[in-house]
This record gives structure tokens, C-alpha cells and sequence, in this order.
């Protein structure tokens, strides 16, 4: 009844009252929306647009159909559990569309592509496309099959031919299935051989060295920002300054200092063997490994731990830890029941945010990580810049992605965002 | 000295207080409080009384001297051992307990079984009318309700003694003025003996068995509130509480209870002697605006002079009047708004007197 109203309330001059309030309030959210547009377009032609492009890079695969447009269509017919090798025509047609290829200089690019699926691929397309400049189709003796065998041995294998036509559709999941250290067999998805499984291992480090990370931070900030919280304000901002040091001072160079103190004839160990602790022939490996990733990592995301909490912990009232003292509780458990469970935010704001930023991290683990050091981020860079399998970066960031968003869900259902407090 | 200090509950003895070596915050403190009795400790803001109380909760060391509770020396008592209820200004409820878990926080450190615990509990709660409350958040509480839920959890746990640190400064007129009757009838009902502190002197005297009055460190006065009121001992106190005239002037002469003190011009008023340092030493007069008598017929009192209106405040029942008396422009009486009251307008002359014994020559305020 009462809604029925509303519906039918109308102003002085006879126009519905919801339309008219819709009227007045429309210029004030056009301003907002002005306001709002510049870092709008900023943000989704530098963010939203790359990552967008990135997800659809990870299962693109329209190069097989663009080099071969011939063959594609004749080696779909083709039973590949037959046991014999495609018919005639697809020979003919892909001799045809490589010749077209290797002039347009293209032929190699798909090579590359299907090297990713079997390593020598590579050097058989570029043979191939080598060979076939001389070949003139009105002096052909034999069949078309008979002189692609000639070229290489390679064409006469039913598992070639198998991989082409896998390979040949618009969308692949073969870059998403080699980030979890798949491939595609005969018989569908299957593990590759154990000793070219790389990245659930990687991720998995990755994500146990974020973890880490994050708990050394927890462990290490919790007594500091404590400390902050409750000194005098001239003090604290004082030690607030040394806090804050590290990002004033470029990540490559922190980063660097920790190489200088670390490594085997750094000043650490230089100083333990000096004070006689260890043997000269024993000095520690602290560095270019895990230790190193993880010394480096927790100092330098130290004060994204420490922000968060101290914020928290600037607005707990002294006085609640005084109510519970008069109580009767000890310090200890006014610390426990009391002060920690309001500090439990800036735990969580703290830990999602050097979670989410060492489980991404680069330079860091990079330059101290040696090979047991290296996350996720490392292989995501090498794939774009030096093995240039931008496909299978975009799929191992894509999952890094989807990692980070189901983290955030749980954190979402176990603590609530709600409770998030970053300053 | 109302009491003996042998069957104080808490005492106070030689306590002095310094935060930073240089400045003594308590200069020198003896206090006496009874078992059962509601002592409000009332000043100014910096005058010490929250240091007071800080100390005998034990979240502040005190620089020297001795607190005893029920005979025992408490220095090095721990809050925690102490037993020792306590309200703040801000309340101080947890906000990640609900109201039940607030108040049964203090009875599970003590290890309390939990029928026992809920059942008193549910008592607490009902000597505050907030018995449906149990399972809400402290901020789904308005601010009277969170005060009436830290006095419950205050008392829950049946300490000997509640302090208040100014519970109720953070209240409206009108939900203090409710506040107040409620903790003194909690008070009478339940027989804890209570340290109150504020700078409110209405709520002072409205709650307290006796007033102490702070200033500078030190207990200027303590006092039933009816003795506070009337028979102030220093010009401090006679001027903090409640509407007082001063007059200041040079003690001319003096007998065994009165003395007679010349303004500075010339006028000679006879006062009751209180607390002068003999002739020749300056005084302060101290007279209440509603003992001042208008139109006193000659002889009726010893004291009158000529006085003129400067400024009439109507303020319903009476009206509040500026006058210009023995020098002193500042000097305000009040006229009931009677139907004979005395028809009074600016500029007026008038004559006003007033009684020796209304009239208290105290020390030189300062």
C-alpha cells in the first residue's frame, strides 16, 4: 500500500515525484561522472584494456589458420586415429600454403608456435619453407607426399601431422595446460614428463614464500608498530621517519645493499668468520638462493605491514586495556582478549596487501633469487622478453590472477573485507 | 576531620605525584574514605583529581607516600590484584564483544563457572534496565546506554570500590542530570563505596556524601555538600562553588568571630571571620547573591550600602542583577520574580545589604 504511494506521489505541478527528483539529481551526477571520467579512461586504456588483451593472448591461437588457410580445412577431415597419414590432397595443399609461407617470410613464425608443443618443430618448418623455394609443382615426379618426405623424414610421422591439425582451430588451451605442466596427448590433457614440470612447483614456492613473507612481516612489524602506536607523537613520527626510509630509497639499490651484506665474502659473513663463529671454509650461502628472496622480500614489504597496523593500533583507546587491567586481568590476557582482537584489521589489511605483493614480486627475487629464489613473476617475465612465448606468460599471469582473486574471496568468507582497515 | 583514619577503607597518606621531576601534580595528599561512602573528588581540569584516582586503580606510581586499601598497602599491587571497579569518561566497552561478553569479561578472568557468570550477568543488567541488551554491539548503543552498560560492568564483579573518572562528561543536560540519580540510587541500593571525579559541581553536590575540592594539587576543602556551599574555608572554593560575590579589601580590625574589612573605596564591612591573617593583611569577602537583602529597612542588618543597577538578566524565576557596589561592578544579586518583588530598571539606585554572618572574610585569593 505504502509503496503504492510512492509510486503515484506527484509534485505542485502534476509531474511524478520520482521523475522530477531523477531531473534535479541528474546534473549532479553528470558532474560526478566528469570528475570521475579522466582516471576512468586512464585506467582502462593502461589497465583494464592490457589485461583484457593479456587474457585472450593466453588462448588466442589464430596464426595456425592465417599461415595455413588451405590445409586447415582438408586436415579436419582427417581421422587422425586412423593409423595412416592424411591423403594426398592435404599434402598437395600444404605445400601449396607453405611455398606462399616461406615467400611471405612467415612460415618460420608458425614454426615457433608449434615448437611450443614439440621442441624440433621449429627447425622442421624452417627447413621446410627453405627447401620448398626451389620447388616448382609442373616438375613434380612422384606424389606431393613423396617429395615433402624428401625434405624431411619428419612429414612421413602420423604425430605430426596429429599436432598440426590439434593446433589448427581459433582458441588453444595447450599455453594454459603447459602452466600447470600439462600437455595435450591423443587422448586429451595429460602430465608432461616429471622432469619438465616446472610451474605447479613455482607456484607453489610462490606461494609458500609469500606466505612466509608475509608471517615474518606479521612477526616482525606487530612489536614495532606497537611501539609507534604508543609512543608520544614527537617520538613516534621521529621513528615513523626510519620506517619509512626504505621507500625513499630506490628498490634497486636496498635490494643491492642486501647483496653487499649477504654474499659469501659480504660483511656478514665476513664478520663471523672474523669473530671466529664459522670457518672460512664454511662460510654461509645467504644469498642467490631462498634465504636471500626471503631476507630481502620481508625487509623491503616491512612498512606495508607496519602502515596498516599502526593505524589500527593508533585507534585503540589506551583505556580499554586499563578497563580490562581493573577487571582483573593480567596484562597478558588484556593483550590476548582485548588489544590483539582489535588489531586483527590491520592484520589483515596488512597481510593481503604483502601477500598479494610478493606473490606478484619481480626485481627482488630476481637479483638475490638465484634459482631456488625465483617466483612465478620471474618466468612470467622471461617467457615476454627472452623466450618471446608471450602466450604462455599471458596464461601463467591469467592464473596468477585468478590466484590472487580466490585468495581475496577466502580472505572475503573467513575475515570480511569489511574489516579491512588500511589507515 | 569527619572520620578516624583506622576504619577508612581507602587512604591516602603524605601522597605526592610528579610525571616529569619538575612539577609536583599532587603536592601533598591525606584522604580518608569511608566504606560505603560516595566521595567526589571536584576541580578544575589539571587540578590532580584524575591523577588521584589513576593511582589507586595503579596504572600511575605514586612519588612518594603510601595508598592503602582495607589496610593494605597497594604500591606494589598490580591493577589486576587490586579489585577495583572503574568507569571512564569514554566508556571504554569493547567493541568486539557484545554487551554479555563485556560484562562477563571481568568474571572470566576470575574463573567464574558460567551458569554463575550468566546469572550475574543478567542481574548487572537488570539493576541498569538493560536486560534485553545482552547480545548487541556496544555501537548499536546510544551513548546513555553505553554509560549505564561500563557502570554495570564496573559493579559486576562486586568490587569494594568503583572509581568514575568523569562518567558522564560525554552526555546531554538532561540524559547526565537521569544519569546522575541513577548511579547515586545504584549507589544507596547496593552500598560500594564510590570515587567519583568530575568538574561539574551540580553533579557533586547532587551525588556525593562528601566533596573534595581540588586545585593545584591539593584538597582545598572537603566537605558534606550543604557545608561546602555554606561555610566555604578559602576564597577557592567559596568562588568554584556555586554563585559567589567577592569583595576584596585590607582587615581594619578584628574581634574573636568577626572583623572588619575596608574596600578600596573606603567602604568598612563587617564579615564573619573565617580565615584572615590578621589586621593589615587582605581579604576576600565572600557573599552569596541570594543572601543580599534589597531595600533593608535601617537596622535590620549591619552592613548597607548604596548600590546601582548596571544589568538585569531576566531568567524566569528570578532575576539575575549586575549591580555596582563598595567598588565592585561585578557584584550580582538575585530578586525572586515574586508578585511583590522589587520593580528594579537600569541605572537604578538602590540600597542592599546583608548580614555579618553571611558575609565570610576569607584568605587573599590569588
Amino acid at each position: 500500500m505504502a509503496q503504492d504511494n510512492t509510486a503515484t506521489l506527484k509534485t505542485a505541478d502534476g509531474t511524478l515525484l520520482k521523475l522530477s527528483l531523477e531531473r534535479s539529481l541528474r546534473r549532479r551526477k553528470r558532474n560526478a561522472l566528469l570528475l570521475v571520467a579522466p582516471l576512468f579512461l586512464f585506467i582502462l586504456i593502461t589497465f583494464l584494456l592490457p589485461i583484457f588483451d593479456m587474457l585472450i593472448r593466453s588462448v588466442d591461437n589464430k596464426i595456425t589458420a592465417e599461415i595455413l588457410p588451405t590445409t586447415v580445412p582438408l586436415l579436419a577431415k582427417w581421422d587422425a586415429r586412423s593409423g595412416k597419414l592424411p591423403d594426398e590432397l592435404v599434402f598437395k595443399a600444404f605445400i601449396t600454403d607453405a611455398q606462399i609461407a616461406s615467400k611471405a617470410k612467415t612460415i618460420n613464425r608458425l614454426g615457433k608456435r608449434l615448437n611450443y608443443e614439440k621442441s624440433g618443430t621449429s627447425s622442421l618448418f624452417r627447413k621446410t619453407g627453405r627447401k620448398l623455394k626451389k620447388f616448382k609443382a609442373n616438375k613434380l615426379t612422384g606424389t606431393y607426399q613423396e617429395a615433402l618426405l624428401k625434405i624431411d623424414k619428419k612429414w612421413g610421422k602420423i604425430a605430426t601431422w596429429q599436432m598440426i591439425q590439434r593446433e589448427s582451430g581459433r582458441y588453444t588451451s595447450s599455453y594454459f595446460l603447459s602452466a600447470i605442466d600439462m600437455k595435450k596427448g591423443i587422448d586429451g590433457a595429460e602430465w608432461k614428463d616429471e622432469d619438465s614440470q616446472i610451474y605447479i612447483n613455482l607456484f607453489k614456492r610462490t606461494l609458500w614464500l609469500s606466505f612466509l613473507i608475509t608471517l615474518l612481516t606479521i612477526l616482525l612489524g606487530y612489536p614495532i608498530a606497537y611501539l609507534l602506536a604508543s609512543l608520544k607523537t614527537k617520538t613516534s613520527n621521529l621513528l615513523m621517519i626510519l620506517v619509512l626510509l626504505p621507500f625513499w630509497t630506490s628498490l634497486l639499490v636496498r635490494t643491492s645493499s642486501w647483496i653487499a651484506l649477504l654474499q659469501k665474502e659480504g660483511i656478514i659473513n665476513d664478520v663471523l668468520v672474523s669473530i671466529g663463529i664459522i670457518s672460512d671454509n664454511a662460510r654461509l650461502s645467504m644469498i642467490h638462493n631462498q634465504t636471500g628472496t626471503i631476507i630481502a622480500m620481508t625487509h623491503i614489504l616491512l612498512p606495508f605491514m607496519i602502515l596498516p597496523l599502526f593505524s589500527v593500533m593508533k585507534t585503540i583507546d589506551p583505556s580499554y586495556i586499563r578497563a580490562a587491567r581493573s577487571m582483573g586481568a593480567t596484562s597478558f590476557t588484556a593483550f590476548r582478549r582485548i588489544y590483539f582482537p582489535n588489531t586483527v584489521a590491520g592484520i589483515g589489511a596488512g597481510g593481503i596487501l604483502v601477500f598479494i605483493l610478493s606473490i606478484g614480486y619481480y626485481i627482488t627475487p630476481a637479483l638475490v633469487g638465484g634459482t631456488q629464489g625465483t617466483l612465478i613473476s620471474n618466468f612470467i617475465a622471461y617467457h615476454i622478453s627472452e623466450s618471446l612465448n608471450w602466450g604462455l606468460a599471458a596464461s601463467l599471469g591469467t592464473l596468477l590472477l585468478l590466484l590472487v582473486l580466490a585468495l581475496y574471496i577466502l580472505y572475503d568468507k573467513i575475515v570480511g573485507i569489511d574489516n579491512m582497515k588500511l589507515g | 576531620m569527619l572520620t578516624s583514619s583506622s576504619d577508612a577503607l581507602v587512604r591516602f597518606e603524605n601522597v605526592q605525584k610528579s610525571y616529569d621531576g619538575e612539577i609536583l601534580v599532587i603536592k601533598d595528599l591525606n584522604l580518608n574514605i569511608q566504606k560505603g561512602e560516595f566521595l567526589t573528588m571536584l576541580g578544575p581540569s589539571g587540578s590532580g583529581k584524575t591523577t588521584c584516582l589513576m593511582m589507586l586503580a595503579g596504572f600511575e606510581p605514586a612519588t612518594h607516600g603510601e595508598i592503602y586499601l582495607d589496610g593494605i598497602p597497594i604500591n606494589r599491587v598490580p591493577p589486576h590484584k587490586r579489585g577495583i571497579g572503574m568507569v571512564f569518561q569514554n566508556y571504554a566497552l569493547f567493541p568486539h564483544m557484545t554487551i554479555g561478553e563485556n560484562l562477563s569479561f571481568p568474571l572470566e578472568v576470575r574463573k567464574m563457572g558460567k551458569s554463575q557468570r550468566e546469572e550475574k550477568v543478567k542481574k548487572a543488567l537488570d539493576m541498569v534496565q538493560l536486560g534485553d541488551f545482552a547480545e548487541r554491539r556496544p555501537s548499536q548503543l546510544s551513548g546513555g546506554q553505553q554509560q549505564r552498560v561500563a557502570v554495570a560492568r564496573a559493579l559486576v564483579f562486586d568490587p569494594e570500590v568503583v572509581l568514575m573518572d568523569e562518567p558522564l562528561g560525554a552526555l546531554d543536560k538532561n540524559l547526565r542530570e537521569q544519569m546522575q540519580y541513577e548511579i547515586k540510587h545504584i549507589h544507596e541500593r547496593l552500598g560500594v563505596t564510590v570515587l567519583y571525579v568530575t568538574h561539574d559541581q551540580s553533579e557533586a553536590l547532587t551525588m556525593s556524601n562528601r566533596v573534595a575540592v581540588f586545585d593545584n594539587g591539593i584538597i582545598q576543602q572537603l566537605a558534606p555538600p550543604d557545608v561546602l556551599y555554606e561555610q566555604p574555608e578559602n576564597a577557592f572554593v567559596a568562588d568554584f562553588i556555586g554563585d559567589n560575590n567577592c569583595l576584596v579589601g585590607i582587615v581594619t580590625s578584628e574581634s574573636e568571630t568577626s572583623c572588619v574589612i575596608r574596600t578600596e573605596d573606603n567602604s568598612e564591612i563587617k564579615a564573619n571571620k573565617i580565615n584572615i591573617a590578621g589586621v593589615g593583611s587582605q581579604s576576600t569577602l565572600s557573599i552569596r547573591p541570594e543572601r543580599v537583602i534589597v531595600n533593608p529597612e535601617a537596622g535590620q542588618v549591619p552592613n548597607i550600602f548604596q548600590a546601582k543597577a548596571e544589568e538585569l538578566i531576566y531568567l524566569g524565576d528570578h532575576i539575575r542583577t549586575r549591580m555596582n557596589v563598595c567598588g565592585n561592578n561585578n557584584f550580582f544579586i538575585k530578586i525572586p520574580n515574586s508578585s511583590h518583588h522589587a520593580n528594579l530598571n537600569k541605572g537604578d539606585t538602590v540600597t542592599i545589604g546583608w548580614n555579618e554572618q553571611d558575609c565570610r572574610a576569607l584568605d587573599a585569593f590569588t
